[in-house]
């Protein structure tokens, strides 16, 4: 292996950490969001989105990536690859960050709710001023434990042909003809981010435990 | 739109043999995960340094891969190293392994919170090895992670779509075969995703029964 396919698979790292960064931004709100429909129990839609949860949620990401590049074009909508990819992952780790919000929600106490009601305060200040400070710290720690589920199912996009680690570890196998340096390369790689990650979780309990970061 | 899911359903005999495929390597792997897993967790709570900290490196190494690249590296790396295996038998091997460690580490979270006076007059009894851990250990453990096992056999689904990179014929790949051949992407999709669905469903039915009955047992 040259220096060059070191750096090419490299390249790839940031491909992987870039595509999960934005379906984690992205896919983070929008699971709270199908949370609070199912926690305030609106109507049809709730039934809607525990659907949507159920069939996502055991759906393989390659399955979607594929459906996602390959099926919407024939409803006349056609993504590029890294859209694609996107939409693929962010719908994937929404309905995974929708359970996780939703279990905090459940368990959130009534009686403060209750309290806050009490004292006549509209819906939005109750939902940002009392929820929202207490379910944040509740979920973050599996929010993040999510994220690194996140980073490893990435691999899944290299399907529709986007070069992030994996597929960049295959093309400098496939040069060379010698698979195995190349693979332990990219395991490296991803043991070094997952690592970083769960870094930053500890740190974030840790803060959370301290009473800080609220 | 309705034609194109009546091509796959005249399509059926290729997509049951694609999901009797996935059904398949689901049984295989996680019946070899779930028994391998079994003889991992004492390794894991092993009172040896040694053997512990090699146990628990492997698992951490498992964690840390993402699946796909395990794949390649069990389907490429093998052949380097002597071990030539076909697409399938890879395939239900990097299957096996990846979902050993998983299940090791689950286990080892049900021992754990196993009450120790339990093990000690399972040993005061005379209960010794695997005698000891197949009597006394395990069916509490395996009792208690009943609902962790299901989410985990779910995961095995999951990760059993991967194996289409290296054209072993499961469930996806198939449905890919067909979207290739007609041009019903959305169709073939589709139906993979809701045949998925139907897998997961009915995995989580069956835990839910066992763990019903793990309860009436308990009580």
């Amino acid at each position: 292996m040259t220096a060059y396919d070191y750096w090419s698979i490299t390249q790839g790292a940031l491909a992987t950490i870039s595509l999960s960064l934005v379906s984690i931004v992205l896919g983070v709100p929008l699971g709270l969001a199908l949370a609070l429909i199912r926690w305030a129990k609106v109507p049809v839609l709730d039934r809607f989105v525990y659907s949507y949860v159920s069939i996502v949620r055991s759906c393989p990401t390659v399955t979607l990536t594929l459906l996602v590049y390959f099926a919407l074009p024939q409803l006349g909508l056609s993504l590029d690859p890294v859209p694609a990819a996107i939409v693929a992952l962010t719908v994937s780790t929404s309905a995974f960050n929708c359970e996780i919000w939703r279990s905090s929600l459940v368990e959130f106490p009534r009686d403060q709710y209750d309290a806050a009601l009490s004292f006549a305060m509209p819906r939005l200040t109750r939902i940002r001023r009392i929820v929202m400070p207490q379910v944040y710290r509740a979920s973050l720690p599996a929010l993040v434990n999510e994220m690194t589920l996140q980073i490893k199912s990435t691999p899944a996009v290299a399907v529709i042909g986007i070069v992030e680690i994996t597929r960049a570890a295959l093309r400098v196998g496939s040069n060379t003809y010698q698979p195995l340096p190349p693979f332990i390369f990219a395991l490296v790689l991803y043991g070094l981010i997952v690592f970083a990650l769960i870094r930053l979780q500890r740190t974030v309990e840790k803060r959370l435990r301290s009473g800080g970061l609220a | 739109m309705t034609h194109n899911f009546l091509i796959i359903w005249q399509q059926r005999d290729v997509v049951l043999a694609g999901l009797l495929n996935t059904l398949i390597l689901l049984a295989v792997s996680g019946l070899a995960s779930l028994v391998l897993g079994a003889l991992l967790a004492p390794l894991l709570v092993s009172g040896n340094k040694v053997v512990s900290r090699v146990a628990a490196a492997y698992v951490d190494a498992m964690r840390c891969a993402p699946f796909l690249l395990f794949v390649y590296l069990i389907y490429f790396g093998l052949p380097t190293l002597g071990i030539n295996l076909s697409n399938w038998s890879a395939g239900a091997l990097a299957l096996i392994l990846y979902n050993t460690a998983y299940m090791g580490e689950l286990l080892r979270g049900a021992w754990l919170e196993l009450p120790a006076s339990l093990i000690e007059s399972g040993k005061a009894f005379g209960f010794r090895g695997l005698t000891l851990l197949r009597r006394i250990i395990l069916p509490p453990v395996l009792m208690r992670a009943t609902p962790l096992i299901g989410n985990q056999l779910i995961q095995i689904v999951k990760d059993s779509a991967f194996l289409t990179v290296i054209a072993v014929s499961e469930l996806t790949h198939e449905m890919t075969g067909i979207q290739a051949t007609y041009f019903i992407p959305f169709a073939a999709f589709v139906a993979a995703v809701l045949l998925y669905w139907c897998i997961c469903l009915a995995i989580e039915a069956a835990t839910g029964m066992l763990n019903q009955f793990a309860e009436e047992r308990r009580a």
